[in-house]
């Protein structure tokens, strides 16, 4: 290739670059994890040293698994992110297989009519969302969070898999019809396993906000035993907020799962930004 | 014309999307916007009209809440797109660098905040701003700026811009990776172009990628306005539902959630709550509007 673009003065100072903002992103990130490990005394007096067999404490470790239910917490967040997920990849796909695949009335309309909540955030609507679950019994219960995060990402997930589901090739589908497929079957059998790439794409982008959501849980779900992590975190590290071996530690284990999704996802999730999946 | 029979498989294939969406969120923001015409009164609702939304504008205890969190909001905007913007831009364009090493690396490291509740980051730069920790004031002390440590969350007139920027750091890698995209769909043959014609390096970057990256901006500054104009997470997680201090943090959804949720004393009050909704439904149908009408349509699109 060209040698006009490369120059190491050049090349050093994009590293440069790079390096230096990967600390800023990184540090605080650091800092709070390596603190977690330490005893108090050792908090506050070199809060940039990495705890050594003097300073190594598990204390705050101890103050959270006594006091906090983190793993209900954590187990609330797992159901309502796996089901929201589910929800979402088969009613979106459902939805973006008879868009994209029929000719019907109003199938345009229809496209743009679920398209609308892309731009639109749900939390505008909170206050009747909150009076229909009252209403309807479903508040401080985990399916209410799972109703409106599933309602949440619908429309991205319906605009996003008809991009891919008109790429399907129409010879497939037809020759499944000659042979007398059932349309169901079609969709399940032959379509479903070639948009899977997508499939992945859309659930990595729902993922994270819905893992980390704070406002839902604490206007729908605030009970005890509904509490997502989210959640149950912010609420413990305001209980113990003079306690900072422990608000060091609740930290250090909410930061955990999210690292390990990120660290098994983060592939796709950079290849479906990239592939143009958000255009 | 043939009578057609009604192909139920459509409509299976519709209608657990369409209810949902239809049931959880298109009729409750409707619902939000007519219940901002009601409100109480001896625990019946009264229809009202347009009076909340006189109250909120006009009336001086509800007016100065909301325009002083209208103003905070617009703030934080634009803090959002005069620092987080431009620095995600910068960042995708070193990165999109043809044969630079260990860009994938660099690309995940600095995603990660962007994959962090607000409650961890919102705690983490709390401690590490405090005062009592001490982190912040030593590290500029080693640069020897010590002297401008303040304890900024605390203070009225730092507390919004040290929050916003926090936000900025967070999000940074949203406009990076998007560009980042924008910026590898650039064909090698325009580049080539360009450099026998001598533009390389900076002037390539001015002259030939930004142009062709000006639609993913806009769609950038389109996903910042909404998710500003909603942001809530980060304000309560640091500062509370009173948006401290002396609400000079409070934006429109801090601002929303204590009128219909209430706080300590305050009840919650569900149509003033609508009508704060109402006003945010409206600054972002006008924002999208003016992006999808007024900066899309007049965008020049090369065909790439």
């Amino acid at each position: 290739m060209n040698k006009a673009r490369q120059n190491p003065l050049n090349t050093a100072a994009m590293h440069g670059a790079l390096i230096l903002y990967t600390l800023i992103a990184l540090f605080p990130v650091f800092v709070i994890i390596i603190n977690s490990f330490k005893t108090r005394r050792a908090i506050f007096r070199e809060p940039l040293a990495l705890p050594d067999s003097e300073s190594f404490s598990l204390i705050g470790y101890q103050t959270v698994m006594k006091q906090g239910d983190f793993f209900l917490y954590f187990q609330n967040s797992m159901i309502v992110t796996v089901v929201s997920l589910t929800f979402i990849l088969l009613f979106g796909a459902m939805a973006a297989f008879a868009l994209s695949e029929y000719r019907f009335k109003g199938n345009l309309l229809m496209g743009l009519y679920l398209a609308l909540g892309i731009m639109i955030p749900i939390r505008i609507g909170t206050v009747a969302i909150l009076e229909m679950m009252v209403a309807t019994g479903l508040v401080n219960t985990l399916w209410a969070l799972i109703l409106v995060y599933t309602a949440q990402g619908l429309p991205l997930a319906v605009f996003i898999l008809s991009e891919f589901m008109r790429q399907v090739s129409d010879d497939l589908k037809d020759a499944g019809r000659v042979d007398g497929l059932s349309e169901y079957t079609i969709f399940f059998r032959l379509v479903l396993p070639l948009v899977r790439p997508a499939m992945a794409t859309v659930a990595v982008f729902n993922m994270i906000p819905i893992w980390n959501d704070l406002w839902f849980p604490l206007i729908l779900a605030p009970a005890e035993e509904t509490k997502t992590l989210t959640l149950g975190s912010q609420v413990f590290i305001g209980q113990f907020v003079t306690d900072w071996n422990a608000v060091l530690s609740a930290l250090s284990m909410a930061i955990l799962p999210v690292l390990v999704l990120y660290v098994i996802f983060s592939r796709q999730l950079i290849r479906g930004i990239t592939s143009g999946a958000v255009k | 014309m043939q009578t057609r029979r009604i192909r139920w498989h459509i409509v299976v294939f519709l209608a657990p999307a369409v209810l949902v969406y239809t049931g959880v969120m298109i009729f409750p923001l409707f619902n939000t916007l007519r219940l901002a015409l009601f409100t109480e009164v001896d625990q019946t609702r009264v229809y009202v009209g347009i009076q909340n939304f006189r109250t909120l504008f006009f009336d001086p205890i509800w007016s100065e809440q909301f325009w002083n969190a209208l103003g905070n909001n617009f703030w934080f905007f634009l803090i959002h797109m005069l620092v987080q913007n431009p620095i995600g831009i910068a960042l995708a364009a070193i990165l999109s660098h043809p044969r630079l090493r260990f860009a994938a690396l660099y690309r995940s490291a600095i995603f990660i905040p962007t994959i962090l509740s607000f409650v961890i980051v919102g705690f983490a730069w709390k401690l590490i701003l405090s005062p009592l920790w001490g982190i912040a004031p030593s590290m500029l002390d080693a640069i020897g700026l010590k002297s401008l440590f303040a304890p900024w969350l605390g203070k009225e007139e730092y507390a919004l811009t040290t929050l916003a920027l926090v936000s900025v750091w967070q999000f940074v890698g949203i406009p990076m990776m998007l560009i980042y995209a924008a910026l590898l769909s650039i064909p090698e043959e325009i580049l080539e172009a360009g450099e026998i014609d001598g533009i390389t390096g900076a002037s390539a970057f001015w002259k030939i990628k930004l142009p062709l990256i000006l639609p993913s901006i806009g769609i950038i500054s389109i996903l910042t306005f909404v998710g500003n104009f909603n942001a809530f997470d980060l304000i309560y997680v640091s500062q509370g539902a009173l948006a401290g201090p002396d609400f000079s943090t409070d934006i429109l959804g801090t601002f929303m959630y204590r009128t219909f949720f209430g706080f300590q004393l305050q009840l919650g009050d569900p149509h003033m709550g609508s009508a704060i909704a109402g006003a945010m439904f409206a600054i972002i149908l006008v924002g999208v509007c003016i992006y999808l009408f007024g900066i899309q349509t007049r965008m020049r699109r090369y065909q790439l």
